[in-house]
């Protein structure tokens, strides 16, 4: 009876959608304020419904119905709660309810807290977002329901995938989806732009603290992600370039793009089309990515079960969705004229750059990703592209990203000034290489071009960005949110810099056999193997084995629990790597197979600086979170906001 | 003029992507032709896994048709595919020859691999007549293997009939394999 309550549920959810895109979209154009309102009803209408229905599904995972086929395919009556929950969004039915939740719960809170945007454009914006769910609804309701029924109902369900049994994991997912989502309000904000023809850049700071929030989420998303897959796969490494893993990054690349882009709309009226085209790619990126995780096009170890009526549909989709806005962009894009022009040195060219650079490092991991569909379609071959493609292509864009950053930093709008801040600019930077010499011969004993290059530039991009808190420490409160948000998330950029430059050019990686008793010793670290126990876990039982570690003079610091589990529900072994963590380094170790006699083969890891990747990443999340509470997103609409936008200059 | 045009780029992008995103729909990225299939198989001559002494070749089998399956213990699809391979060998009647390949990676000791693969069928049940040890890796790119798994039908003769890449399936067994094996079998 409950799961019947949910389908219902998202049946009256789709019927508020239509209602919502069409009152959203017609109102506008007709004038009607009853109707621009009832779009504003119909947003919150479907928000209700859609938790509603998401309520059911947990309803019935807590409750183990196992009649309900998505329940039973994805948990049993082993799995803890929390995961039993978490399974609600872990597989393709239930992500899509979600994805369509987060969608409604995003459209309510513009519907019912944004007072600055005027009715008539929020209703378009509304609108267009009715019309993106209509898409997801549907596609839920009759290609993926994730209340249909078993029958006969399962005795017990089969388990959630382990890999997935992980709390990383069972937030990562969600957060991807509230990242994807918010892409599709800036999304929503461009296309309600190009209907209404407005040519003025208020848009530009409506859609700013939204896109900033989808862009941290995002953000967060990934960098959880890679963390898992770092002590969970077992293969010590925290970026694989997977097709999946490229799906959720380039929306997060050009949505970087796009909070600086929407930066120079907004106060210079510069790249008006520029930044329309760029919110439009970024959650068209997402929807791609979407689509190319669940309709089995390309291989991925990420790929959901795939279906080709599934994927035909949400190509379908794309293609109403995408060309939809770019048809829109097509008609009215040669209507937007830059307002002014600036110098080569100024903070607009300083922004070119970095849109340019990240858009470019869009593309080349596009090209990478489609590239072994490209050929097979033309019948030219099956080939697959790995990470040493990726790496350098990668790489050619983000040295001179990171570069300009220490510079841009301090541009001002406009003009080429730099002024008093280019000498201290320049120490800083002979002060950056010096330190990359010494850090390498000093500590790590060996001299790497690549590391020269990478610890410079993250050195000197670190020091760069708190040459003004330093210089103003005195009058912070002073200083807008956004002015600290940015030099948060360049720290966080400098952090990463310097994490991928350390892993990449000093880490050592050994998979060895060891008996008990055995040490290896590892950059000054010994690794003795203590030997191993079974141990009981709630639906597995794991080999345990303990590395005591110490350093030269003997005494063990601490003892690695490496684990392989082995679940009730059966399938691959699981790896749960053991690890020891400072600021300088990580200590890896993964559990591989039993050799007999006692001994195992294992995996020993030493990778430098490692953390100051996912630190890195989480202070830009920060940053875009301190960026996104700016004062001046919560005022209310000024007299001169108000006024119904693009008539004027339309004109011109 | 210009300007208008230069609007329509991002669109005309997005119809040639769509165009190729609805092409590879209707492939299977995993079916990858192999120039090998209707040619005589590649010579080789490898080690037994459970016995480095005992050697395995071409000849091993002459006379016979066999299947001849790539795997090592470090692939996930392998393991998903080996109750299948159990099932064809209970079945068919047909004999698997089992190459292992890339068990190691450099540095690692290939006796190390070698303890482990056969620790492995020994977990899961062991579906082959023959288990060859491919040490060097030579051998599975003269046969050019692209990943494990991947299996190749071999005829009495010594051609390779068929070739699947990734996981056997009951759907590719029945449709692919068995019919060329009916077939072969008939006529020899």
């Amino acid at each position: 009876m409950i799961p019947e309550l949910g389908h219902f549920a998202v049946v009256l959810a789709l019927l508020l959608a239509a209602a919502q895109g069409f009152f959203g979209i017609v109102g506008p154009q007709r004038g009607r304020v009853a109707w621009m309102n009832a779009a504003h009803s119909a947003a919150i209408g479907q928000w209700v419904f859609l938790s509603l229905a998401f309520g059911c599904l947990i309803y019935a995972f807590v409750q183990f119905d196992f009649s309900v086929r998505y329940v039973a395919g994805h948990s049993n009556s082993l799995l803890p709660t929390f995961y039993r929950v978490a399974a609600s969004w872990g597989g393709h039915e239930g992500s899509l309810l979600f994805w369509a939740l987060v969608l409604a719960t995003w459209t309510a809170v513009l519907a019912a807290f944004s007072r600055a945007v005027p009715l008539a454009f929020k209703s378009r914006v509304i609108g267009v977002l009715g019309l993106v769910s209509i898409g997801f609804l549907t596609f839920m309701l009759f290609t993926s329901n994730p209340f249909a029924r078993l029958v006969p109902a399962a005795v017990d369900g089969n388990d959630l995938n382990p890999l997935l049994q992980d709390p990383a994991l069972a937030i990562h997912p969600p957060m991807l989806y509230v990242g994807y989502v918010g892409f599709a309000m800036a999304f929503a904000f461009a296309c309600a732009t190009l209907i209404e023809g407005r040519t003025d850049t208020l848009w530009a700071k409506w859609a700013r603290p939204w896109t900033l929030v989808a862009w941290l989420f995002l953000g967060i998303g990934i960098t959880l992600g890679s963390w898992w897959a770092y002590y969970e796969l077992g293969w010590g490494g925290y970026w694989f370039w997977d097709p999946v893993e490229n799906a959720s990054f380039m929306p997060w690349l050009i949505g970087t793009a796009l909070i600086h882009s929407l930066a120079v709309t907004e106060k210079r009226g510069l790249f008006k089309s520029w930044t329309l085209l760029l919110a439009i790619s970024a959650f068209s990126l997402s929807l791609l990515g979407t689509f190319l995780v669940r309709s089995g096009v390309l291989v991925s170890v990420h790929a959901f079960a795939t279906d080709p009526a599934r994927g035909l549909y949400i190509l379908a989709f794309l293609v109403a969705v995408i060309g939809g806005a770019l048809a829109l962009y097509t008609w009215r894009a040669p209507m937007m004229k830059s307002e002014s022009g600036f110098e080569l040195a100024s903070r607009e060219a300083f922004l070119l750059f970095n849109n340019a650079l990240l858009v470019g490092a869009t593309l080349l991991i596009l090209l990478g990703t489609l590239y072994p569909l490209f050929l097979d379609a033309l019948s030219l071959g099956k080939i697959s592209v790995g990470p040493p493609y990726f790496n350098v292509a990668f790489m050619i864009p983000m040295v001179p990203l990171v570069l300009l950053m220490s510079i841009g930093m301090h541009s001002v709008w406009k003009r080429s000034r730099l002024g008093p801040v280019r000498n201290k600019l320049l120490v800083l930077l002979g002060v950056a290489v010096a330190a990359a010499v010494a850090l390498m011969l000093f500590n790590y004993g060996e001299f790497h071009w690549m590391g020269l290059v990478g610890f410079t530039i993250s050195i000197w991009l670190i020091a760069s960005a708190l040459v003004e808190p330093i210089a103003k420490w005195g009058q912070w409160r002073t200083l807008p949110a956004g002015f600290w948000g940015m030099v948060i998330a360049h720290l966080g950029v400098g952090m990463f810099t310097l994490g991928v430059t350390g892993v990449e050019s000093y880490r050592i990686e050994r998979d060895i056999s060891m008996g008990v008793g055995e040490t290896v010793t590892l950059q000054g670290y010994n690794f003795r193997f203590e030997g191993t126990r079974m141990v009981q876990g709630p639906n597995y039982e794991a080999i345990e084995a303990d590395i005591a570690i110490s350093r030269e003079d003997g005494k063990v610091f601490t003892t690695l629990r490496p684990q392989k589990r082995f679940y009730a529900s059966g399938g691959n072994p699981m790896t749960e790597a053991g690890i020891h963590v400072n600021y300088a380094r990580d200590l890896f170790v993964a559990l591989g197979e039993d050799l007999g006699q006692g001994r195992w083969s294992m995996r020993v890891q030493y990778k430098p600086l490692l953390r100051y990747i996912w630190l890195g990443a989480l202070f830009m999340a920060l940053g875009g979170l301190v960026a996104a509470a700016d004062r001046r997103y919560r005022v209310r609409a000024s007299a001169k906001d108000t006024v119904p936008a693009g008539a004027g200059e339309a004109a011109r | 003029m210009t300007r208008s045009l230069k609007s329509l780029v991002p669109a005309a992008i997005f119809v040639v992507l769509v165009g190729f995103l609805f092409v590879g729909l209707f492939r299977d990225p995993s079916k990858i032709p192999s120039p090998l299939v209707g040619k005589p198989a590649p010579d080789f001559t490898l080690e037994g896994l459970r016995d480095p002494s005992q050697v395995i070749s071409n000849e091993s089998l002459a006379g016979r048709m066999y299947l001849l399956n790539v795997w090592n213990s470090s692939c996930v699809t392998c393991r998903q595919e080996h109750p299948m391979l159990m099932q064809i060998a209970r079945s068919s009647g047909l004999p698997i020859v089992g190459l292992n390949w890339k068990e190691v990676d450099w540095p690692e000791d290939p006796e190390v691999g070698r303890v482990r693969a056969i620790d492995w069928l020994t977990r899961f049940g062991d579906p082959y007549e023959l288990v060859a040890y491919d040490k060097e890796g030579s051998v599975g790119i003269n046969f050019g293997v692209y990943g494990t798994p991947e299996t190749f039908l071999v005829s009495a003769d010594g051609m390779i009939l068929a070739k699947r890449v990734g996981a056997m399936t009951p759907e590719a067994w029945e449709q692919e394999f068995l019919p060329l094996i009916a077939r072969g079998q008939g006529g020899s």
